[in-house]
């Protein structure tokens, strides 16, 4: 699991958020609202045995285990990740390219987006007996951001398994958007024509955009997005465009009304 | 409301006299007052011992905020209380209880402005008048204070008691815009904000109904001894 090519990208170079932070500080409303809920609720989750069904618009649908995409090559990417509500952290994360996945599948000319979905179980989520989203959480990304180098799928953290507060056994990280896209232990990935539904534009479309792309100039009707605060930090930063990975991802919506297109 | 003599305690064998000798006591005042500081200390012993969270200032304003709603719940809840159980005593606590919810309010609003917002004037400016919760919010927060600044004796006397009742139905409207606040800053419907709204209308909605009940008997029956 030892990475062997970085980029500047792959590496934030703030400070690394403690484990503990990152581990008992979590928005995974399965397992309850609470930022410390799901660091205790999360223990009840089961991720073996664990399948991923890729479909949709592909020349070759698989159902993957998680014993298979274990052995993807893992590579070390630390990251910065910032919350919609304000606060951020960076997270050693151990995973591989989505890409790598999508490839397998070979995505058809039809392919235009990818639709994600995270595990519907009410008996161990019980968090989804509420009513504070439709579930299951679904996510979606343009093909052009799940083929990005940047966006991941990861199966570790801080050199370890997945912590199941964080997602187990198999997230998606995409660093410069809001952490609610990088979705949570995922069962179906889909390539799909139009544009999927996302759990959170559902919920409160006036609030959360398809897009999500980290923007200190939108403002969420709720909370100014023009600073955050580093965890474990006394005062607020500035929140940099896209996270700070404009460099690497502007281009992706070069000519798009970033203000129309949240 | 005057001491009552131990002796009268030991006689005494129906609850409600208990109850009102317990409350009436000189005690009662001195335990009830560090009761409610019990939030604080702890809040602030979590956070000295690093126990709060990964987000301790975010944590401490969420605290400060939720014993602000559940004071004010709790001297909404007195009158109710003394009516349905007769416990006439139960009113020597609601200013202080009252005092108590405007204090938690003042150490949510302090928390915010000093340690969440860092004295950023301007950011917090336009947060208040951008923000509805927000804005609602410092609302209540404006309201409590002057129920606060007008809560002794010798206001009462320099108000009148009609104007200084009118004034004081503010704490409804404070009551209801801190639910609203806690409602509309979650993300999504969550449950406890609306539970806390619901507790909300309801003592409210007590207050109107005993009095369309055919007067002196049925608040007799209702509250004996008041």
């Amino acid at each position: 699991q030892v990475p062997t090519t970085r980029k500047p990208a792959d590496v934030a170079m703030d400070a690394v958020t403690p484990m503990k932070s990152a581990t008992t500080y979590n928005n995974f409303y399965e397992f309850g609202t609470g930022k410390s809920d799901p660091a205790d609720g999360a223990k009840a989750l089961r991720t073996r045995p664990w399948e991923i069904v890729i479909d949709g618009e592909v020349a070759k649908p698989i159902t993957i285990g998680i014993d298979d995409l274990l052995k993807f090559s893992m590579e070390e990417r630390i990251y910065r990740l910032r919350c919609v509500e304000g606060w951020s952290m960076v997270i050693p994360w151990v995973g591989f390219p989505l890409a790598e996945l999508l490839k397998r599948v070979e995505p058809t000319a039809n392919a235009k987006y990818v639709a994600f979905q995270t595990l519907l179980d009410p008996e161990r989520m019980y968090g989804q007996k509420s009513w504070v989203l439709n579930w299951p959480y679904v996510e979606g990304l343009r093909l052009d951001e799940a083929m990005h180098p940047l966006t991941l799928m990861a199966v570790g953290m801080y050199g370890e398994t997945m912590p199941n507060q964080n997602g187990a056994p198999i997230r998606l990280v995409v660093p410069w958007k809001y952490g609610f896209k990088s979705i949570k232990s995922v069962v179906k990935i889909s390539l799909v024509k139009e544009q999927p539904p996302t759990a959170w534009n559902r919920s409160q479309p006036r609030e959360y955009g398809f897009f999500s792309n980290v923007n200190p100039d939108v403002d969420h009707p709720r909370w100014s997005q023009a600073t955050e605060r580093r965890v474990g930090d006394f005062s607020r930063r500035k929140t940099l465009p896209f996270n700070g990975y404009g460099e690497d991802v502007a281009s992706l919506y070069s000519g798009m009304d970033l203000r129309a297109n949240f | 409301m005057t001491n009552t003599p131990a002796s009268a305690v030991r006689r005494a064998t129906d609850p409600r006299q208990i109850a009102n000798a317990a409350l009436s006591s000189r005690w009662a005042k001195p335990i009830v007052f560090a009761l409610a500081l019990v939030p604080l200390f702890w809040t602030v012993w979590l956070a000295y011992s690093g126990e709060l969270g990964a987000e301790p200032i975010l944590e401490s304003v969420k605290q400060s905020g939720l014993w602000a709603i559940r004071f004010l719940l709790i001297a909404l809840a007195v009158s109710p209380l003394r009516m349905l159980t007769g416990v006439a005593a139960l009113a020597r606590f609601r200013r202080m209880i009252g005092l108590f919810a405007f204090f938690y309010a003042s150490v949510h609003l302090s928390v915010y402005v000093g340690l969440d917002q860092f004295f950023d004037w301007p950011a917090i400016g336009k947060e208040i008048l951008k923000r509805p919760y927000i804005t609602i919010g410092m609302g209540a927060f404006v309201i409590l204070s002057a129920l606060a600044a007008t809560s002794t004796n010798g206001m009462v006397k320099r108000m009148g008691g009609k104007r200084w009742r009118i004034l004081h139905k503010g704490v409804f409207i404070a009551g209801l815009a801190g639910c609203l606040h806690f409602i509309l800053l979650v993300k999504g419907w969550q449950t406890s904000p609306l539970v806390y709204a619901a507790l909300c209308v309801g003592l409210l909605a007590f207050r109107r109904w005993p009095l369309r009940l055919p007067t002196t008997r049925a608040r007799q029956r209702l509250a004996p001894g008041l």
